[in-house]
């Protein structure tokens, strides 16, 4: 079922983003709104700016124009040399990626720790919960992403699939008010797509406020509550999914989801 | 060439001051090494992360120190370290003061070592996958948190085997420093022998002694590199 658009407060608001790499100019001034319990998902072709457009709400990559709000609290700049904005507060910063958790096309897993360890590492050593009921919460997240018997076992000892579930309930423990997804299962083999997807629904269910960028279309028109579709930088076609995969008003949309299936 | 009985006396005269030299030899390449270590994570550090006059510092420190001989290295630093002390004391109105052999040889010691270390560190950080130093700044670690936790360990499996050929070094360089005077256990070797005329039994057993301070030191090394690659995969 796709979800009504959230009536909640704004969770993550972007207004107006550029974004050059050098001479490249990759986000040509998008702008998006996510509400407490949207799922925003962000489609569109490799390079069209998706995951520089993720990165660049928890400054990750300093955009070149533009404004990020995160639960009412603007990201405080400052022009660096290179042209682009950069954080001027950086304790303001680090309090607002607290906020935003972020699972990665690769994972990202730290390799020398255990993946209870990767859990509880920035509840204990950021949000100095304490350790004991730290290790309480992250089995608990364990156990609802199914990898509970697998929490002493080193990453590099996982499958794809659940080293991004791992990763998933690492974004998690840091109860962040929204998790933004970065092609969670793009570097997934086929059969373990499945389970990834599962644990994403399982949250939109939940009413989890997300942004994700994906290329799975059928998952995206079914768990979002809106859908953006970038086309070299620009939002090309928004709205609710019935909507934008029901009568699509830009060609070059019909035409990418026709060459995905 | 001593008999064997005489041989034994020779040792029993001569093997105290051999194994005092190599206390001392261990002792110098342990504080220059861990000294050399920290100037090394700084000069990574100040690699990766410095302004381009800090790099350009840096870059002449390591290209320098690993042109040119160890031997005339340790001589220059020993001799422009202490006078350049001495003057700086001098010109604050202090009298000059005879820096003991100890200091002066880990100094110098610790001054090479730093900028192998410095690379060595370097390398390591940089064999990093950036995922993972970009998930830590995507959590909110502050850089300080972010290096201790996340970059100092995830670079060790990377480093150790070269941080061991380094130890391996020092241990040897450190006989250089009998050239500024430093007894350890290359000069302490040279006594005995020159004493005694015995220069190959003296030599054999002072390398049978590097020999031992290796194997033991690899044993180690080879223990720490397997406990920090605990999440590695085996073959690779
Ligand atoms: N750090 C970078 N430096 C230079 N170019 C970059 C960098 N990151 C991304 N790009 C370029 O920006 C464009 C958009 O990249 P990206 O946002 O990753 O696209 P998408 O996620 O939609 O595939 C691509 O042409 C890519 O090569
Ligand atoms: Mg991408």
């Amino acid at each position: 079922m796709a979800k009504a658009n959230g009536n909640g407060q704004p969770a993550v608001i972007v207004e107006d983003l550029h974004k050059s790499f050098g001479e490249l100019e990759v986000l040509r001034g998008v702008s998006l709104t996510a509400h407490e319990g949207d799922v925003v998902s962000i489609i569109g072709a490799s390079g069209s700016g998706k995951s520089t457009l993720l990165r660049c709400i928890n400054f990750l990559e300093s955009p070149t124009r533009g404004r990020i709000t995160v639960t009412g609290e603007e990201v405080a700049v400052k022009t660096g040399h290179d042209g682009n904005l950069h954080p001027s507060d950086r304790r303001q910063l680090e309090r607002i990626r607290t906020r935003l958790g972020m699972v990665f096309q690769s994972f990202n897993l730290w390799p020398h720790m255990t993946v209870l360890g990767n859990v509880i590492e920035v509840p204990v050593h950021v949000l100095k919960v304490p350790k004991a009921e730290a290790i309480e919460r992250a089995e608990k997240l364990l156990q609802k992403v199914g990898l509970h018997e697998k929490k002493d076992q080193y990453p590099a000892f996982l499958s794809g699939g659940q080293q991004q579930r791992a990763a998933i309930a690492r974004a998690l423990a840091m109860e962040p008010k929204v998790m933004l997804f970065d092609e969670p299962t793009s570097a997934l083999d086929p059969e373990l797509v499945g389970e990834v997807l599962k644990v994403i629904r399982d949250l939109a269910d939940e009413g989890r406020t997300m942004i994700l960028v994906t290329h799975e279309m059928a998952f995206a028109r079914e768990v979002s509550s809106h859908v953006m579709f970038l086309y070299k930088g620009l939002v090309e076609e928004e709205g609710p999914p019935a909507q934008v995969f029901g009568s699509p008003k830009s060609e070059r949309f019909r035409q990418f989801v026709k060459n995905i299936k | 060439m001593p008999t064997k009985a005489g041989s034994l006396e020779l040792l029993s005269q001569w093997g105290g001051n051999l194994l005092v030299g190599a206390l001392s030899t261990i002792q110098i390449s342990l504080w220059a090494y861990a000294f050399g270590l920290c100037l090394g994570l700084l000069g990574a550090v100040g690699k990766l992360n410095g302004g381009r006059v800090a790099r350009g510092i840096l870059d002449g420190y390591t290209t320098i120190v690993r042109s040119v001989p160890e031997l005339v290295l340790i001589v220059i630093l020993y001799y422009a370290g202490t006078d350049t002390l001495n003057r700086v004391l001098a010109h604050f109105g202090f009298d000059a003061v005879r820096i003991s052999g100890f200091m002066a040889a880990v100094f110098v010691l610790a001054f090479v070592q730093g900028a192998y270390s410095t690379e060595v560190l370097r390398g390591a950080i940089q064999a990093i996958p950036i995922g993972q130093i970009e998930a830590a700044r995507a959590f909110g670690m502050a850089p300080v948190l972010r290096f201790r936790r996340i970059i100092l360990p995830a670079m060790l499996p990377y480093a150790i085997p070269g941080l061991a050929n380094l130890w391996l070094n020092v241990t040897k360089d450190s006989a250089l420093v009998a050239v500024v005077g430093y007894s350890e256990l290359a000069l302490a070797t040279r006594q005995a022998a020159g004493g005694t005329k015995a220069y190959f039994l003296f030599y054999v057993v002072a390398a049978g002694i590097y020999l031992t301070i290796s194997i033991v030191s690899l044993f180690f090394f080879g223990r720490l590199e397997r406990r920090f690659r605990r999440g590695q995969h085996k073959a690779r």
